[in-house]
Parts: C-alpha cells; sequence; structure tokens
C-alpha cells in the first residue's frame, strides 16, 4: 500500500466522501463512527461529502473515500472528476472495490433492466421507463472504481465497519501509511 | 527419532521430513508449514489443476500437490514470486466467475476467499467477465450456484469415485469450460443426488449448498473467521467454530 506525503502542515487534511452506484450503506457505517465523528471534525475538513450538501467537487483535496460501483455516466464522470482533484483515492467499500450489489445487474442488457423495473414489475401507474435527457444513463456493466481511475487503497466489507473506517481515516489524514489489521480483510 | 533418520527437503530454508511416496504439499502440510492450495484434498488424489500450490525446486516451478518429496530438494514456496504469482491465479478465479460474498452462504467456510486473505488480495485488479450462469434450483434438497465455480472437479471425483453417481461433469474448454448436470435435462432433480452423498461436502467454494440451511451459523463465527486457512490447513486450530453446531456444509474435511 502506498503512504501518502503528510498533509502539508500550513493547514488541516481536506477529506472527502462520494457516493457513486451504492446503497449508501457506507455511509451509513461512517456515521456509525459516532462520538469519533466530533474529535475527526476537530482535526480535518470534510469538504465534499453526502451529508456536507456541497453541490460541485472542490479542488485540492488530500483523501477521498469513494462508495460504490461506477454504474452510470455520471459516476463515471464523478470517479475522473475525483481523481484528478484528490491525492488519496480509497475504494471504500465492497461496490467500490469489486463492483458488489451493484453488479449484480450484469447478467441482464440495460433494456432488459429498465424494462423490468419500470414496466413489468410497476403497479398502479402508466408503466414508462424514465427517459428524460438530464437523468443519468446506465453504463453496459457496472464496473469496480479501479477500472475507471487508479485507486490508491481498498477498504473491503459490505459496509466496512465503522472501526475499520476510524482507523483507515485516522492513518490517512496524519500521512501514515494505511496497514489494517489482518482481521479487517473480510469479502462482504 | 531411534534409528534410520528421515529423509528431508528443505522449505524456505526449513527442513521439512517426508515418508517416501509422499508429495512436496503432504509432507509440507503434515510438517505444519502452510502451501496455499485448492484443489487439493487429503481424502482424493492429487489433481494438479488449480497450481496455486506451486513452488519452485531447484529453480523450476511445479505444482507441489503433484510432485514427489525428493530427499535434497530445495523448495521456494512463500517467496515475493511465487506469492505473486497465487495472487494472480486466485485473482483469475475471482474475475471468472461472479463472487458476491456479501449474499453467498459459503462466506466465512469459503477456502478461495481464506486463500485471498491469507495472500493479502486486496483487489481483483483484472477486469471482471461477469459471466451470465443461471443457477439450477430444481432439486428439493440442493442448491447449485454455478456462478462460485473454481472447476477444481472435486465433486466430480467425489460423486463418481466414492457415490458413484457421476452427477457432475465438465463441459466446453478454455475460458469457456463449466460444469454440467450429468442428466439429458442438464437439471440437478433429475439426477440421483442425495444430501448424503461426498459430493455434498467437498466443494471449497459457495456452489453445491443444502437448502434451508443458511446462515444457521452467523457470519463471523464461521471456520474462516475463527482462525486463518494457514492454521486450519495445518491442523494448528479446530476447524470448529464457536457455538460447535455442526456447520451448514455439513462436516466439512476442506483444508484438514
Ligand atoms: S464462493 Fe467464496 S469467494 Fe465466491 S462468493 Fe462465495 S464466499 Fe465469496
Ligand atoms: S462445484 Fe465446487 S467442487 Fe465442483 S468443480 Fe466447482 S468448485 Fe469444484
Ligand atoms: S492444489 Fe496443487 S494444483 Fe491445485
Amino acid at each position: 500500500m502506498t503512504a501518502i506525503d503528510p498533509a502539508p502542515v500550513t493547514r488541516r487534511p481536506r477529506v472527502a466522501t462520494a457516493w457513486l452506484g451504492g446503497c449508501s450503506g457506507c455511509h451509513m457505517s461512517f456515521l456509525d463512527m459516532d462520538e469519533r465523528l466530533i474529535e475527526l471534525a476537530g482535526k480535518i475538513d470534510l469538504v465534499y461529502s453526502p451529508i456536507a450538501d456541497v453541490k460541485v467537487f472542490p479542488a485540492d483535496v488530500d483523501v477521498t473515500l469513494v462508495e460504490g460501483a461506477v454504474t452510470n455516466d455520471e459516476n463515471e464522470h464523478a470517479a475522473r472528476t475525483i481523481r484528478r482533484n484528490s491525492r488519496f483515492v480509497v475504494s471504500f467499500g465492497d461496490c467500490a472495490t469489486a463492483g458488489n450489489v451493484t453488479a449484480m445487474r450484469n447478467r441482464f442488457t440495460r433494456e432488459e433492466l429498465l424494462q423490468l423495473a419500470y414496466v413489468d414489475l410497476a403497479r398502479g401507474e402508466i408503466p414508462t421507463i424514465p427517459n428524460d435527457t438530464t437523468l443519468a444513463k446506465l453504463l453496459v456493466r457496472a464496473r469496480p472504481l479501479h477500472e475507471f481511475v487508479p485507486v490508491d487503497a481498498f477498504l473491503h466489507g459490505c459496509p466496512p465497519s465503522a472501526d475499520e473506517i476510524w482507523l483507515a481515516v485516522s492513518a490517512l489524514v496524519e500521512g501514515r501509511k494505511l496497514e489494517l489489521p489482518a482481521a479487517y480483510q473480510r469479502y462482504g | 527419532m531411534a534409528g534410520a533418520e528421515k529423509p528431508m527437503f528443505a522449505m524456505d530454508g526449513n527442513d521439512v521430513p517426508f515418508e517416501p511416496g509422499q508429495t512436496i504439499l503432504q509432507a509440507a502440510l503434515a510438517a505444519g508449514r502452510y502451501v496455499p492450495h485448492l484443489c487439493f484434498h487429503p481424502e482424493f488424489k492429487p489433481h494438479g489443476s488449480c497450481k496455486l500450490c506451486t513452488v519452485k525446486i531447484n529453480g523450476r516451478t511445479v505444482a507441489s500437490c503433484t510432485t514427489l518429496a525428493k530427499q535434497g530438494d530445495e523448495v521456494e514456496s512463500e517467496t515475493p514470486e511465487i506469492q505473486d504469482l497465487r495472487r494472480n491465479l486466485v485473482q483469475f478465479l475471482f474475475v471468472e466467475g461472479n463472487h458476491f460474498c456479501p449474499s453467498c452462504e459459503k462466506s466465512g467456510s469459503c477456502m478461495l476467499q481464506a486463500v485471498a486473505y491469507d495472500l493479502g488480495v486486496m483487489a481483483e485488479h483484472f477486469s471482471p467477465f461477469f459471466p451470465s450462469r443461471p443457477i439450477d434450483a430444481s432439486h428439493p434438497d440442493v442448491l447449485l450456484d454455478f456462478n462460485r465455480c473454481i472447476l477444481c472437479e472435486l465433486c466430480i471425483r467425489a460423486s463418481a469415485e466414492v457415490d458413484g453417481k457421476n452427477v457432475f461433469a465438465l463441459s466446453g474448454r478454455g475460458a469457456k469450460k463449466h460444469l454440467i448436470v450429468n442428466a439429458e435435462s442438464g437439471r440437478l432433480a433429475d439426477t440421483r443426488l442425495a444430501v448424503e452423498d461426498k459430493a455434498m461436502d467437498v466443494c471449497p467454494v459457495g456452489v453445491i449448498l443444502r437448502k434451508r440451511r443458511g446462515f444457521q451459523v452467523p457470519i463471523g463465527e464461521r471456520k474462516y473467521d475463527q482462525h486463518p486457512i494457514r492454521e486450519v490447513a495445518v491442523g494448528k486450530a479446530t476447524a470448529r467454530h464457536a457455538s460447535g453446531k455442526p456447520s451448514p456444509q455439513g462436516p466439512s474435511k476442506e483444508g484438514a
């Protein structure tokens, strides 16, 4: 695992978390750090996150945790922006790392999938497949983050435990090498 | 030891004694030295197909499960070069199938997963194939999830050699090779497979599953959740989980 250069001493580490094609379970686990979040808030600036209501991914981020597989064109665009603007990118959980639940749709075509979800299984309304041009478009297959951009570290688990996230984030914002005990390497 | 000294070979600089006729893998495991392996099962003739047990002997790479131990051999096993190779083999196995560990009944007692942990496989690295492999739920007591098959042929061997039923076979070649059910309909329900069969208890991964047993042992309390595979495989840990209940896959001998 690569170590990052320690964050510049002139400012607090800038941390981001992003939510691509995942169920938000990894972010729930992040919140499960409970009172340790207060300690973390004292050490870092959370510059982008689903829990921070910032619209545009900022520049000059030190560490970004990315939840979810890349499953649509918007995810793909976000992945590239995140990589460009972050010094250290972490695949956060099994979907980002391996596709996982999000990739279970890969045995169907997109057309089959949309037909199934919005027409065949629709109840009580006029079944329509959403086709507004502003909506994100599904990629042919959902894929792990590292298939699109280089990734510096992987956190396993569906979701990773709060303890694991705490150890990882603490190490990274202090510029320490990310070495987790073997017990945290669990798929699922 | 009284009388004749046992013959020895060296593995990563350690002396390993062996009985004539033992393979390198058998002797190493008996001496408490783990060598990663998947298609080897102590009750079956070595098969030599997964190549995970590869070692270097006097500079040549061989499968240690099919190579007889010889006095004075210099065997390299856990060198960075060999471990890298093993890691790649495990990554190939992951990307060739569909391994969704969080929803897999075998998670925690799966040899592929446990070996990946042992080798420190952080990600699949290669592009996943995401093949389409429909499951077979036709049998009243058994579920077949082909998505996880690593083609070790243990079920084929057990069904043919122990059960005398020939329920399973391989079909296709190269990347198209896959496990099939030996019945005209291709369905498991149309075979004589029974839950007592040996073929039920040899799969190192989560393909051949008993129905209505899912999650009887909670995730986190399963065999390799309790002890790393390198301890289980050499008998340093009893392959029992904390609760002492039988494993949902029956009395598994894998890695014993
Ligand atoms: S068979 Fe093993 S590696 Fe595959 S999904 Fe199940 S637990 Fe994971
Ligand atoms: S079903 Fe299991 S035992 Fe049979 S070949 Fe596949 S991995 Fe091996
Ligand atoms: S264990 Fe030796 S080749 Fe599979």
